[in-house]
């Protein structure tokens, strides 16, 4: 029996890499019909932000080959009902929580961070990712993710807000010239680690009306169809890493990952844990499954332990 | 795709049970398709799913993945579930009736008997029974009919009067008219180009009809103008709406919030909802028809968490 525990940092031994992704598996009570979410390594809930909002109109979504278009505009019900409702139901069931804040202002994250923090649930929280590939207000809707220094500015103002064994992941967005930069402008900055990716930017015109199809008009793409950019991304990052140019810190690998073997790819780039998001739309159990295959792989390729396998396509 | 073991999970999955030992009220089954037949335009499709069959209600759907495990198409379609046959000769059997209208109904109405087709469901709620037998008015527009006749057949069996009103563009678009005979008391077929029943719209009949038979509830399912104007008709004529709605959906379970129309509560205030979880079947009036355009739907300024002015 393969190993598959993981320490992503702050003490908390996941029994394995396996998560949801932000936005994929709402905040657990729908997933939990298919499976127990606490069978996963931690639940990532859908990104939230301080006050309720309501999204942007219809369409949101459009489907691509291996993939989609989402334009969701973060539609939530606040930081607010977050810890009242959502966190503690979570913590019911026993899952381990990785919960992800957005905001469109540094000191909104800074704020749902420290709401956040004061939940009479937090127990159940194993670590914060902060989505950062929201516009940032104040640069005239720029993402942070696009900035290291808004990237930066965002982190070190929610790593203040949180207990120290508490790890802060910064979520990047594939979307910059150079990846690497936001990385080390991110970690410098106080993040205990990083998730990559982030949807890629992209854009489907209806040719019946001659007009976007969404009704955001751009929108974020996902599913297999970007995971060799995501695993491109890992691969960057981890090597920046080996070069001293990063600090070493886990990185959780997300972007397309629909098999044990897409997992495999991944960690072998990589990545600490594993993300399953748009794949959870076309098979609901999909984050268990890719996890048991992916514990089948490791067995047959002889590994005893989940960790040994992290970055070996290095090959240092 | 070369991985090992792809593809969705075979056999039902229930869900964990709860502390309130709740079993998990939706399964995944990999369905085989045991009958298939054109009817008009449409395909008329029974899958053996027992487990779905045994927890469905009329109104409920299912979503089913398309071109197989390996598939680049990873968005599953949904369809009203027309029938269910718990103990049937084969297991429990669900029937769909599909409109080829892209590349993925067109992969599924191209499936033959004994061929295999992952099925998740049922999912959203049910029409909502009324507890007195009042009597009833069902409009199906095209294969929107397609769960009306389950439905009709619940309320009968309340002793409510039933009757129904099918509408379609053409004669082949018109879904169950026979059977419709059969299973209510009363049948009104419209067609657009007059190629069957009267020409017009089934708002043209359906004031009528809700008058002489004193219909407490009208039930819809359909394109949503017709649901609209079926809102319409029945506030107008002192009955109560129910309509399934069509919305595109992402994923169908709940998780993705692509699939929103702006609905107001029981609070009085309008929000985004999930049509696949909170719907297909909400309250026409409280539907908000006036944020609809061309089927889109805009966020109203008064919903909650509306974008204000200047940005969020
Ligand atoms: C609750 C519900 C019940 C439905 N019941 C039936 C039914 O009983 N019979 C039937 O024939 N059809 C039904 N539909 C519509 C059916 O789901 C779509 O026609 C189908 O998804 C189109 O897929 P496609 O690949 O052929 O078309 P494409 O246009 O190629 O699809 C592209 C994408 O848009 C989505 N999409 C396109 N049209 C629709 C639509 N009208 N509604 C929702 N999503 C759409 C698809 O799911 C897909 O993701 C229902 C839809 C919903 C939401
Ligand atoms: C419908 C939808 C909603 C999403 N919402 C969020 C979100 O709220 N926060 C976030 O950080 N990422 C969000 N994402 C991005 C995913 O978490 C993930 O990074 C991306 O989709 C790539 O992974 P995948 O291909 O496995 O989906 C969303 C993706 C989709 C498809
Ligand atoms: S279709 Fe995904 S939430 Fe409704």
């Amino acid at each position: 029996m393969v190993d598959l525990s993981v320490d992503l940092g702050g003490g908390h031994r996941l029994p394995n890499p396996l998560m949801t992704a932000s936005g994929c598996a709402a905040n657990g009570k729908e997933l939990h019909r298919f499976f127990d979410v606490s069978d996963l390594g931690a639940f990532v809930t859908k990104s939230v932000m301080a006050d309720p909002r309501s999204g942007r109109g219809t369409p949101r979504m459009a489907e691509t080959p291996s993939g989609m278009l989402n334009s969701i505009g973060l539609q939530g019900p606040g930081i607010e009902a977050f810890v009242d409702e959502d966190l503690p139901w979570l913590q019911s069931v026993g899952a381990r929580v990785l919960p992800s804040i957005a905001g469109s202002s540094s000191t909104e994250y800074a704020h749902v961070a420290a709401t956040l923090r004061a939940s009479r649930a937090f127990d159940a929280v194993v670590g914060v990712e902060v989505n950062i590939s929201c516009p940032n207000v104040a640069n005239r809707g720029l993402v942070f993710a696009c900035d290291p220094m808004a990237s930066a500015k965002v982190i070190a103002l929610v790593r203040e807000q949180l207990p120290r064994d508490v790890p802060v992941f910064a979520k990047l967005s594939p979307d910059v010239t150079d990846i690497t930069a936001i990385a080390a402008a991110c970690v410098k900055a106080g993040a205990d680690g990083l998730t990559m990716i982030n949807t890629l930017l992209g854009m489907v015109i209806d040719t019946d009306r001659m007009r976007p199809q969404l009704g955001g008009v751009t929108g974020g793409l996902s599913g297999p169809g970007i995971r060799p950019v995501a695993v491109r991304a890992i691969w960057q990052v981890r090597q920046a890493m080996f070069e001293g140019r990063i600090p070493t810190v886990p990185i959780i690998g997300v972007g397309g990952v629909r098999t044990g073997r897409d997992a495999l790819e991944m960690v072998a780039a990589g990545a600490s844990a594993i993300q399953v998001g748009t794949v959870v739309f076309n098979d609901p159990s999909a984050p268990v499954r890719v996890l048991r295959e992916l514990c089948e792989l490791l067995e047959a390729k002889g590994y005893d332990h989940f960790t040994d396998a992290v970055a070996v396509a290095h090959g240092r | 795709m070369t991985g090992p073991v792809t593809g969705p999970v075979t056999g039902p999955v229930t869900g964990p049970v709860t502390e309130r030992g709740l079993r998990a009220r939706v399964t995944q089954e990999v369905a085989e398709v045991i009958a298939t037949r054109r009817v008009g335009a449409y395909q008329h499709i029974t899958l053996v799913a027992p487990g779905v069959a045994e927890l469905a209600r009329p109104g409920q759907f299912v979503a089913l993945a398309v071109g197989g495990e390996s598939s680049g198409t990873l968005l599953r379609r949904s369809f009203s579930i027309h029938k269910v046959s718990p103990s049937g000769t084969y297991g429990g059997t669900v029937e769909i009736v599909v409109s080829a209208v892209g590349a993925g109904t067109r992969w599924i109405v191209d499936r033959a008997p004994h061929d295999t087709i992952d099925v998740v469901g049922p999912l959203g709620k049910a029409f909502p029974l009324p507890t007195d037998p009042v009597a009833c008015v069902l409009v199906g527009g095209g294969y929107g009919s397609a769960p009306l006749f389950w439905l009709a057949g619940e309320l009968r069996e309340r002793g409510c009067h039933v009757e129904m009103v099918l509408g379609a563009a053409s004669e082949d678009r018109l879904f169950g008219v026979v059977e419709a005979r059969r299973s209510c008391d009363g049948v009104t077929v419209t067609t657009d180009d007059g190629s069957a029943g009267q020409q017009g719209w089934v708002s043209d009949v359906l004031p009528d009809i809700i008058d002489r038979t004193k219909a407490g509830v009208v039930y819809g399912c359909g394109p949503m103008g017709m649901l609209e104007s079926i809102t319409r008709v029945a506030d107008d004529h002192g009955a109560v709406a129910q309509v399934a709605v069509e919305e595109s959906m992402a994923c169908g379970i709940g998780v993705c919030m692509t699939c929103v129309m702006p609905v107001v509560g029981s609070d009085g205030r309008t929000r985004m909802v999930r049509s696949c979880v909170e719907g297909p079947v909400f309250r026409g009036d409280r539907v908000r028809w006036d944020a609809f355009d061309g089927g889109h739907a805009r966020v109203p300024d008064d919903a909650v968490g509306a974008p204000k002015v200047g940005g969020h």
